[in-house]
């Protein structure tokens, strides 16, 4: 095994030994994986915003201004009834405004005003449903006598998951491209590799060597290759994030907002390096499996 | 050990390298083979070693018939074989040491008995000081000591040699000779193909003659 490990290390080292063109290759693979996993990292933040806000759905019915306490009663049975709601909550015209001071830090302001602006309100909790149910049962609603304004809290939410939807697409198409991108490089490097070992090929096959014995190291390398790739792309992509963060941090700070852009996690980041290894040593593969064949000793 | 049974080989293009040669080598024999450069020596090592394969009649190698045998087979018959090349094959990307150890690496050994092996191999064939030296930096009687140290480094029961004293002086070619006549002291099979006829005048070893592809009698 220490053997076998040692003859490994010496072709290992015979390959990786014009440093600059390694180097470049490595760049090439991080660089091209950076791009779809980079932006698979700004999906997830998007991700994790847009799951922060929207939550479950909900439906504000806004009432009218001279709305009378009768009208709130009646308005209140005629939800109860309504086969899609879960569960109906009164927010009244004081309460409202008591929220608002409380939660926008507009309190002075707020209490400088005359009178209150703020209509009493239903907030509506449906059963759950899908965007299109969601719409429909806020037309419906908005027809009820005494309501003046029925708004879907979550409407962005939507519009936003569809965009995001979109995204992840775009990261798919984007990867698949890049990784046959990666297992290209890997064939043309290990070709390189097998024409310029071509010598030892042979002798080694003359004096006993089994495919498999050739064929190792030539994995290894594409597959080390791959992971210094992905290492490469995990760097970029950090390292992007952390200068991001910087300018982030500055910016949501004049918002009075926190917000942080997550990097990749450790899940993700072992799924990045493992796949990038898989790719390069798929690409040996079948740079070897073409290549090899054609060394016949004579 | 090695046995030709009317073994009949044309290249493509039709040139008939071997007509209809029989012969047998007995297990621990010493055997030359003589001829003109072009009578086939070459082809007809080549045929042990199954790097070319006959288009008719068979080659035995210990009661196997390699002329059929599948590629996948083939590493294991050739680590039972030490050839020494006509033209070295030695590799110029590492030291003389690690030459030499290239056949032990094929077979999986043992890190520190592949040590001592190699440095028995390398203390046979005198080279043992220019362990560290690139084979580039040998002189051509060196290389091919070299190459005799590679090949027997594995203990192989056969050892083929295409004209190993080819292009070396008399002084040099008597000793690789003698480094040969030591091998087959310790029951080796040995196959030694020559086009120089003076290697043969000190020896009692039995000569196969081969003259446009055909074995003299």
């Amino acid at each position: 095994m220490r053997h076998a490990f040692d003859q490994n290390v010496g072709v290992l080292r015979r390959m990786f030994a014009s440093k600059l063109a390694g180097i470049f290759n490595i760049l090439v693979i991080g660089i091209a994986l950076s791009l779809p996993a980079g932006m698979y990292v700004l999906l997830q933040n998007a991700q994790g915003l847009v799951a922060q806000f929207s939550g479950t759905p909900q439906i504000s019915l806004f009432m009218s201004m001279d709305a009378k306490a009768e009208d709130v009663d009646r308005l209140r049975k005629q939800l109860e009834q309504q086969p899609a709601i879960a569960s109906v909550e009164f927010v009244s015209r004081a309460q409202a405004l008591e929220q608002l001071k409380q939660s926008s830090g507009l309190a002075d302001v707020i209490g400088s005003l005359s009178q209150n602006p703020l209509p009493d309100a239903f907030i509506v909790h449906p059963k759950p449903g899908g965007a299109q149910a969601l719409e429909g049962l806020r037309t419906e609603l908005a027809k009820l006598p005494g309501v003046e304004k029925a708004q879907l809290d979550s409407a962005w939410a939507y519009k936003l998951e569809a965009l995001l939807k979109f995204g992840r697409v775009l990261v798919l198409i984007l990867a698949s491209l890049l990784s046959l991108a990666l297992v290209a490089i890997t064939f043309n490097t290990i070709r390189l590799q097998i024409l310029t070992q071509r010598e030892e090929i042979e002798v080694s096959k003359l004096i006993g060597a089994t495919n498999a014995f050739i064929r190792r190291p030539f994995l290894y390398f594409g597959a080390i290759q791959g992971l210094l790739g992905g290492i490469m792309a995990w760097l970029i992509i950090s390292i992007s994030l952390l200068l991001l963060n910087h300018q982030l941090v500055a910016l949501v700070q004049l918002y009075a907002s926190q917000f942080e852009l997550l990097s990749l996690s450790l899940g993700d980041s072992l799924t990045l390096l493992l796949f990038s290894m898989y790719l390069g040593w798929l690409g040996a593969w079948l740079s070897v499996a073409r290549h090899l064949s054609r060394i016949e000793p004579r | 050990m090695i046995k030709f049974d009317q073994v009949n080989k044309r290249y493509p293009g039709g040139y008939q390298a071997l007509k209809n040669v029989s012969f047998e080598i007995a297990e621990g024999e010493m055997v030359f083979l003589t001829g003109h450069s072009g009578a086939g020596k070459s082809t007809l090592l080549k045929l042990i070693a199954a790097i070319e394969r006959p288009n008719l009649g068979s080659v035995l190698v210990n009661h196997q018939n390699v002329g059929v045998l599948k590629s996948r087979a083939l590493p294991f018959l050739r680590r039972n074989l030490g050839i020494i090349f006509q033209d070295h094959k030695l590799l110029f990307d590492r030291n003389v040491f690690d030459n030499v150890m290239l056949p032990l690496q094929i077979c999986g050994f043992d890190y520190r008995e592949s040590h001592k092996r190699v440095r028995a191999a390398l203390d046979k064939v005198g080279l043992l000081k220019r362990e560290k030296s690139n084979p580039i930096a040998l002189s051509g009687g060196e290389q091919q000591r070299l190459c005799i140290a590679r090949a027997i480094v594995n203990r192989p029961s056969i050892l083929l040699a295409d004209e190993p004293t080819g292009n070396l002086d008399t002084e040099y070619a008597q000793e690789i000779m003698a480094i040969f006549k030591s091998f087959h002291q310790v029951g080796v099979t040995l196959l030694i193909s020559t086009h120089d006829e003076s290697v043969l005048q000190n020896t009692n070893a039995r000569v196969l003659a081969l003259k446009q592809g055909e074995l003299q009698a």
